[in-house]
């Protein structure tokens, strides 16, 4: 088979257990692409080798009632993969090995899987077009010289660009759906709680989260159900009853009330995305679901308590990355210079910005004033959500308030920068499951992405949602290989 | 009893000062695995071999919280009679330090585990109560070693993430001997309930001590310095004297006392700032958000109540209603939970017919003065409880005198040997035979015949050199109140 | 509200990030267009909403006081960029 790389997940789990396909044959199309891909600089770390090795003893002795039997991917190289170097697209961690396993990683190896290699990020997760990176800026397949979104943005571009069948991503303030909208692909944000957090490169603890990224819903499903565990190593793991999400996916969603937020029509937002909304309203509508308008009075307020939140949590957990237990070191004359050394040399401008807020909005004198203040404004974003879901079972935004842009282009403003995370960032505050799937195309070609925004813990039911207005939908991604010489 | 003065007071020309003490005691919870990672707790291992990833924050690794240190806060905290929180919050306290592998201490800042207690101290002048502030649980840190190369530091994070309580007291304690009784009590009760070890030469124990001066009688508090992390009831009493001395020179001398952290040189025997440490004083905490709150029901607490021991203030009370003990032989008794438990073996071991009053004496005397000299723990003692309840129960029934018992103690230490057994063996049974006695005394008074008429004459004194040479011709067995009758009759 | 570059210095202090005055002068630029930005959250009143800390919809699970590490000494030192088998070692610290 020629189209190897094409295929879906499901598909190719399809052709393996029947014994259309081996392990081998898929992992060594996937790293074919890949090799053949290196201009969209998706990967940091390739593991190519190894990858083949464990695909021929999965093929030699292949245990077909794993969930992914002997199927490769490549994850956000800000998993920590034993043995595996994982740098969360820093240089202060250029040549940290950890000597474990992140749960996320461990589950999806346990039903089969196996890692390709480690995918480009925004540096410690903060970005949302993967131009942080310490190892260069990631191409979109869409398009030359168009960011992937980010922060997950070599993950989306090597889904995209079919170089991994599925991936996953962490999303702290929108990084799994912007790069996915960006790309047009579908990628699922859990619940806070759902999937554990142990060994994952923290950027913000209350708001990070892991996620699946994949080229359709069902596929997105069938991940999601195997990263999902409860994790005694995670204190914020939550033992909740978990779904199988992919058997029990349907798209039956009759009678599904699904919430329109008028504020989410935001100043500026191009017409092509107020159009995109109204579609997918129309294709909710078609699959027999009651639209309902709804109110969520404080998602204003959402990307500046977010841009207090995450900073200060992350220049707290970006503490450890001072040059004397692993990573990089710059010299020093005593400990301190050493620290401020390493640390002003070791971070990207951007961490070093975000570092700077963090400790600023914590440092006395300022901690009611911003932090605090921050605190309660999340409090009132929560209750808009609870009050809503009083009402609706859930809500339909778009995914962002624009289409990819091109590389450089908002380099030098953060503000604007993270304007792209407004219709995502609430759903971090929350704590809540969002799904964005590509719902058509702007007028230069650039896939657009629609939100679902589900209850705590209701994955099951926006991933059913997505799934039935993916077939009204029909998406097909605009991609022409043009990286391919 | 008479009243003996402790205040402790500064003077100067015609000023006298007094001194204002609180206390911030770092006491290591006893735990077999750290606060949140399950690390060994061990003492004394290799640097760095009781390090796991969660200890030397590694990228991703996450605290989880053990059960047993938050029960043993708890029960500290019933012991300090104070008020447990239902609901208390880890915070991050920021700062950056070579052996802080965080880049934080996780710590309770607002919303401690314990709140408010007492705990009551004997002084000398009488009872006197120290309020608690407050008791949190945190992590302690590593170990920076600065000696071993000129250039580098060497950082040993065995101790990284083990569990601390913070004590944290009022501003009630006025004196160096204050001071010393405060730690003590601490250090019992805690012992009492098995919380912490109380071992300063270990480090289980350490405090911040916080040091201001006022002119005695105000009611003002003056800027106070915070002495770090003194770990001996001496050098903390040093490091009060003469922090308190270099205040009110510099009030004498009309300047002002900076706030600030001081460190005690125990080879100068003086404070000094430390002004490094104060540019990092910013310490940002925040709700660690790796973790939740920490929500502990009633029940919860009222079951490690049920399981609270009689502390040394109920012990002490009972030691002076059964058993008859002076209030001063009760404090030494149950100061220490190991000389209690040994002093209540004795009493049980000792059966019907025990005197108790000897026992006491023999305790905090001989037996006190040889784990003094071999510089032992009563738990270490060479004798054990249930020989020396034999040995005074030998003294009580006459079979040995008081004098004998001596010798008979000091054999006793090789091996904890049965008294009963060396009595015997060595043949030192107490002469009570008055036949027997009587020719002995015929005999001594027949060949110091000359003395026996100078002591009829009145010479009373010589009764004394009657009963010695009697004593030394029995090898000291003889019933010494016999000798007495005896001689009186017959001289 | 500006911050300035005293300010700047001081949290660079804090953060242990070296900054030069030019970094400095671009810092103080971002970090005045970000705060702006968040100034937005002066609007609302929040005097009477209680913060919100985590959303995980859990109560904190304790563990059992067990040792299970061992000893991984070899391990947790191999990443250090420098150490003497025993040690982290870092420059001396001045007191
Ligand atoms: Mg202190
Ligand atoms: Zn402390």
């Amino acid at each position: 088979m020629s189209d190897i790389t094409k295929q879906s997940l499901s598909e190719l789990v399809k052709n393996i257990k029947e014994k259309k396909l081996s392990s081998k044959e898929v992992t060594k199309a996937f790293i074919d692409r890949s090799e053949k891909s290196k201009e969209l600089n998706a990967y940091i770390s390739e593991d190519y080798s190894s990858a083949l090795e464990k695909a021929k003893k999965f093929d030699e002795k292949p245990n077909l009632d794993l969930k992914l039997p002997g199927i490769p991917m490549a994850v956000k190289d800000l998993f920590c993969t034993k043995n595996i170097r994982t740098t969360a697209g820093s240089k202060i961690l250029n040549n940290f090995v950890p000597t474990y396993e992140s749960t996320v990683t461990q589950n999806i190896w346990n039903e089969g899987a196996i890692l390709l290699g480690k995918l480009n990020c925004d540096e410690f997760a903060m970005g949302s077009s993967n131009e942080t990176s310490f190892f260069g800026n990631v191409q979109n397949p869409i398009d030359k010289n168009l960011v992937p979104g980010g922060s997950s943005g070599g993950s989306a571009s090597a889904v995209a660009g079919q170089l991994t069948p599925i991936t996953i991503g962490t999303d702290t303030g929108g990084s799994i759906r912007q790069p996915a909208s960006f790309t047009g692909i579908v990628g699922l944000k859990p619940t806070y709680g759902s999937c554990s957090r142990y060994g994952i490169v923290a950027f913000a603890s209350s708001l990070d989260q892991a996620g699946p990224m994949a080229q359709n819903v069902k596929d997105c499903a069938l991940l999601q159900e195997i990263i999902s565990t409860y994790d005694s190593k995670d204190s914020t793991s939550v033992d909740f009853k978990r779904n199988e999400y992919s058997k029990d996916l349907t798209k039956n969603i009759k009678g599904k009330k699904i919430g329109i937020p008028k504020e989410y029509r935001v100043d500026g937002m191009p017409k092509e995305i107020e159009e995109l909304w109204q579609k997918g309203i129309q294709y909710a509508k078609d699959c027999g679901a009651e639209i309902i308008d709804i109110t969520l009075p404080h998602t204003s307020y959402a990307l500046p308590a977010y841009y207090i939140v995450a900073p200060a949590e992350a220049s707290s957990n970006l503490a450890r990355y001072d040059g004397v237990k692993y990573g990089f070191r710059a010299q020093g004359e005593n400990l301190i210079d050493m620290y401020e050394k390493t640390r002003s040399e070791g971070f990207g401008a951007e961490v070093q910005r975000r570092i700077m807020i963090g400790t600023y909005v914590l440092s006395s004198g300022y901690y009611d004033a911003y932090y605090l203040k921050a605190q309660r404004v999340r409090k009132l974003i929560k209750n808009d959500f609870d009050e809503v879901y009083k009402k609706v079972d859930a809500i339909l935004t778009p995914s962002t308030p624009s289409s990819a842009f091109k590389i450089g282009e908002k380099k030098d403003d953060p503000v604007s920068m993270y304007l792209n995370d407004i219709f995502t960032v609430p759903v971090n505050l929350a704590g809540l499951p969002g799904i964005s799937i590509p719902a058509g195309h702007d007028l230069k070609g650039y896939p657009l992405g629609l939100q679902i925004i589900g209850k705590a813990f209701d994955e099951q039911n926006i991933l059913n949602i997505a799934y039935a207005m993916e077939e009204k939908i029909g998406f097909k991604n605009k991609i022409n290989d043009w990286w391919i010489k | 009893m008479s009243k003996v003065k402790s205040e402790y007071l500064i003077n100067r020309k015609d000023n006298q000062y007094e001194v204002v003490i609180g206390l911030e005691v770092h006491a290591q919870v006893t735990s077999e695995s750290k606060l949140f990672s399950t690390s060994s707790t061990k003492f004394g291992a290799e640097p760095n071999t009781q390090v796991s990833l969660v200890d030397a924050a590694f990228p991703g690794m996450l605290p989880v919280i053990n059960e047993f240190c938050v029960k043993q806060a708890i029960k500290t905290g019933i012991g300090l009679n104070a008020k447990i929180n239902n609901r208390s919050v880890f915070d991050r306290k920021n700062y950056f330090y070579a052996d802080l592998p965080q880049g934080y201490q996780i710590s309770q800042f607002k919303d401690p585990i314990v709140g408010e207690g007492k705990v009551i101290l004997d002084m000398p002048e009488g009872q006197k109560e120290i309020g608690i502030e407050r008791l949190h649980l945190e992590q302690d840190a590593g170990k920076s070693i600065h000696d071993l190369d000129p250039q580098s530091t060497y950082v040993d994070l065995n101790r990284s993430g083990v569990a601390l309580m913070e004590i944290v007291s009022k501003p009630d304690l006025r004196s160096p001997d204050e001071v010393s009784a405060y730690i003590k009590k601490l250090r019992s009760i805690m012992r009492y309930l098995g919380t912490c070890d109380g071992n300063m030469q270990e480090g289980s124990l350490r405090a911040d001590v916080n040091v201001s001066v006022r002119a005695k009688g105000s009611k003002d508090l003056g800027t106070r310095c915070e002495i770090k992390n003194v770990n001996s009831i001496k050098f903390m009493q040093m490091a009060i004297d003469y922090e308190a001395n270099r205040q009110v020179d510099l009030i004498e001398e009309g300047k002002s006392i900076d706030q600030e952290t001081r460190l005690f040189d125990t080879r100068k025997n003086e404070t000094r700032s430390m002004r490094s440490k104060e540019d990092a004083h910013d310490y940002r905490y925040f709700p660690d958000p790796d973790l939740l709150p920490l929500e502990v029901s009633n029940e919860f607490i009222n079951k490690l109540k049920s399981e609270i021991p009689e502390l040394p203030d109920d012990k002490k009370k009972r030691f002076i209603k059964d058993f008859k003990v002076s209030p001063y032989e009760a404090n030494i008794l149950v100061s220490d939970i190991d000389t209690a438990k040994y002093f209540e073996e004795v009493v049980t071991k000792m059966g019907k017919n025990k005197d108790i009053k000897l026992a006491v004496n023999w305790i905090t005397g001989e037996l006190f003065a040889v784990l003094n000299n071999k510089n032992l723990e009563i738990s270490q003692s060479p004798i054990s409880s249930k020989n020396l309840a034999i040995l005074v129960n030998l003294i009580k029934n006459g079979t040995i005198s008081g004098k004998i018992a001596k010798t008979v103690f000091e054999l006793m230490m090789d091996g904890d040997k049965d008294p009963q057994k060396i009595v015997e063996e060595k043949g030192l049974k107490q002469q009570s035979d008055p036949k027997a006695l009587e020719a002995l005394i015929d005999k001594i008074i027949n060949d110091n015949r000359q003395k026996a008429i100078e002591y009829k004459q009145g010479k009373e004194k010589l009764f004394g050199f009657f009963v010695g040479q009697a004593m030394k011709a029995s090898g000291g067995k003889a019933n010494p109140q016999l000798i007495n009758e005896i001689l009186k009759k017959k001289l | 509200m500006s911050i300035d570059l005293k300010t700047i210095k001081h949290i660079s202090k804090l953060s242990r990030i070296s900054v030069d005055d030019q970094k400095a002068e671009k810092l103080a630029g971002d970090l005045n267009s970000i705060f702006k930005f968040i100034e937005k959250l002066n609007e609302l009143n929040t005097d009477k909403v209680k913060p919100l800390t985590s959303v995980a919809e859990t109560t904190l699970k304790l563990r059992h006081d067990e040792v299970k590490s061992k000893d991984i000494r070899n391990e947790i030192i191999k990443n250090s960029p420098q150490d003497n088998e025993d040690y982290f070692v870092v420059p001396k610290v001045i007191e």
